[in-house]
């Protein structure tokens, strides 16, 4: 009766606890297993405790090389997706212009059309277009497409609450239309767009199906793991896949408490920064 | 609209909202560009350039301070951008903090300050360009009243000794009174009447206007001839406004509250205008009473009786008494009919009582 009584109690809070069990359990796996120390080629049964694949993360070449080209390739990605999307996302929000509307559709539809479709279209045009060669080119301007529309929703939510009287005290004071920008709209604006290229840093280095139809001999870390996964994967992936989660969990604690105190600064009505997310960050 | 606003002045213009103040004002700025017509500054058409260009600063409504600066950094933007030598803008931005009592603050941002506060730094930050003209939207519209009026003495004061001339937008028809050498009360994006304060309050040519600036007391009446008007139901009163007007024109007489004398019929002067009228209410406000007069059927006038003393003020008439109203001929004016009468009387502002204005 009386542990009965408890449960009806705390029902909310043991729901709660078991969804983000539900939800962190299999990262938690990973990071559990690549102590392990596997008999045989696969990764899958717990056999014994060792910190020997900790020691030598790096063992593996290819595996190393793998994820070193997904990092550069995210990074240049997150660049170009960040300069393109912020454009676009200021274009959608304070230029009149003919078909906006439409633009401002258009923009989800990447988001909205399955990874599959637009990786094989990719590849279809690539090859039809034949200018670029299969391989890291490739690879990029497929990232950067798909990146951009998560770039731009990110950076056209925080443009639409940003008060555009502040420009216009800029150009009362006599700062030009690029100064203000520099010097006002950028700097405010910049927890948006500072979120949105770790958005597309964290879409990049994920991604599999795109990059599987496009990366021509190039083999990026999720594409590794996948073939890896044929012959057996070494306990390396658990190692980096931890590293990476763990940087990732660092990364996003870093931007949470940076947006804060950007907010905190931005806010001149503190009231309504208390009802706005705190980040918008996917990952 | 055509308005000259002389070197050094302070010039406000007054008007409900949505009356075109607000828009005339970001036309000198440079924010909104005008259809047609010049905006002179110092003899050159300045429209059609962009705000940065013009020799204008504004401290806006909601202040729009830079939330990312400091209250230094906010103040020496506009120097910056002229390029002023680096030592120049430090004891520039230095002088102006201090002439608004926020040298302290200095290192701040804007949102660690009050409300009152931040209206200085965005004064600051305009005034230490040296702008020929300041541009003032409603700029303590968004403070308490009691800090609003600490700031309106001080924003005089600070305007005496700049000698810059100040372009101030206000509906706020008191503040309009206390600071400005000069009125333009505006309504539905034209000029209504432009003079200094006491003509407007105390000679207001439109119906408008009277109703805007303090209470309206308006009678309907008809100019009679040269030299004098007939009230509606009241007497004939000489005086030297008629002249504006042909005889047989409409037209309203106006008396402030404050200068009408209520006296029960017996007791009234007999040599000085009046209508009768019986009693509604009657207010005490502390320094005066304030008692709504019906003398006709949809003429309701204000009358304030200065509370003198205890005696005086228990001998008034109370409600439901019939009364007499009288003035001095030279306490009435004549205005006419705004062309937006109809669609302001919706929106005139109920102010029950103007003080220190007399």
């Amino acid at each position: 009766m009386k542990a009965w009584h408890w449960l009806r109690e705390n029902a909310v809070m043991i729901v709660g606890l078991l969804a983000i069990a539900y939800m962190l359990i299999p990262i938690l796996v990973i990071a559990v297993f690549s102590f392990n120390d596997p008999s045989g080629r696969f990764n899958f049964e717990w056999v014994g405790f060792t910190t020997e694949y900790w020691t030598k993360p790096f063992a593996i070449t290819e595996l190393t090389d793998s994820l070193l080209l997904s990092i550069r390739l995210a990074f240049f990605t997150a660049i170009g997706a960040t300069i393109l999307g912020t454009l676009l996302a200021i274009a959608l929000v304070r230029y009149q212009f003919m078909g906006r509307r439409a633009a401002n559709l258009l923009i989800v539809i990447p988001m909205a059309t399955p990874e599959v479709v637009i990786g094989a279209a990719l590849l279809s045009f690539f090859l039809t277009l034949n200018v670029f060669e299969l391989g890291f080119q490739t690879l990029l301007i497929a990232h950067i497409m798909f990146s951009v529309s998560f770039v731009v929703i990110v950076v056209r939510s925080r443009l639409i609450g940003f008060d555009r009287r502040l420009e216009e005290a800029a150009s009362d004071l006599g700062a030009n239309a690029f100064t203000t920008f520099r010097k006002v709209t950028l700097p405010l604006i910049a927890p948006g767009v500072l979120s949105a290229a770790f958005l597309a840093f964290a879409l990049s280095i994920d991604d599999f199906v795109i990059s599987n139809f496009n990366s021509g001999s190039e083999v990026t870390f999720p594409l590794y793991i996948f073939g890896a996964n044929q012959r057996g994967i070494p306990v390396q992936v658990n190692v980096i896949a931890t590293m990476l989660f763990a940087v990732t969990v660092i990364a996003m604690l870093a931007v949470i408490i940076q947006q804060k105190r950007a907010e905190k600064a931005a806010a001149m009505r503190p009231e309504e920064v208390a009802n706005k997310p705190a980040i918008s960050l996917p990952v | 609209m055509d308005l000259d606003i002389a070197d050094g002045e302070f010039f406000t213009m007054l008007g409900p909202s949505g009356c075109g103040k607000t828009t005339t004002l970001r036309m000198i700025a440079g924010f909104e560009q005008p259809t047609t017509g010049k905006v002179l500054i110092d003899g050159t058409d300045v429209a059609g350039q962009p705000a940065f260009k013009r020799p204008t600063n504004t401290v806006f409504q909601s202040y729009a301070l830079f939330p990312h600066m400091t209250l230094e950094e906010n103040v020496g933007f506009g120097l910056k951008r002229k390029k002023v030598p680096k030592d120049e803008i430090k004891t520039r931005v230095a002088t102006e903090l201090e002439r608004v009592g926020l040298s302290r603050e200095a290192k701040r941002k804007p949102n660690q300050l009050s409300g009152g506060q931040q209206q200085r730094v965005a004064l600051a930050r305009a005034l230490v360009n040296l702008p020929k003209v300041l541009l003032l939207d409603e700029p303590l519209g968004a403070l308490d009243l009691k800090l609003r009026k600490g700031l309106q003495v001080q924003l005089k004061q600070i305007q005496r000794d700049v000698g810059i001339t100040f372009v101030y937008v206000t509906h706020d028809q008191e503040e309009a009174l206390t600071m400005s050498d000069r009125i333009a009360v505006m309504n539905e994006g034209r000029i209504e009447q432009c003079d200094d304060p006491e003509t407007v309050y105390e000679r207001p040519t439109t119906t408008f206007v009277a109703g805007f600036i303090g209470v309206s007391n308006l009678m309907p009446a008809v100019a009679s001839g040269p030299g004098e008007v007939r009230i509606e139901d009241g007497p004939s009163v000489p005086t030297p406004d008629a002249a504006r007007f042909s005889s047989g024109e409409r037209c309203y007489a106006v008396v402030r509250p404050e200068k009408l004398d209520v006296d029960l019929p017996e007791n009234s002067p007999t040599d000085q205008p009046g209508v009768d009228g019986v009693v509604e209410s009657s207010l005490y406000l502390g320094t005066a009473t304030q008692m709504a007069v019906r003398v006709a059927e949809d003429v309701s006038m204000t009358v304030l009786c200065p509370n003198v003393s205890e005696e005086e003020r228990q001998s008034l008439p109370g409600a439901g008494a019939r009364v007499r109203l009288s003035w001095l001929p030279e306490h009435m004016h004549l205005v006419a009919e705004s062309d937006a009468d109809k669609a302001a009387a919706d929106s005139k502002p109920t102010e029950t009582v103007t003080e220190g204005v007399n």
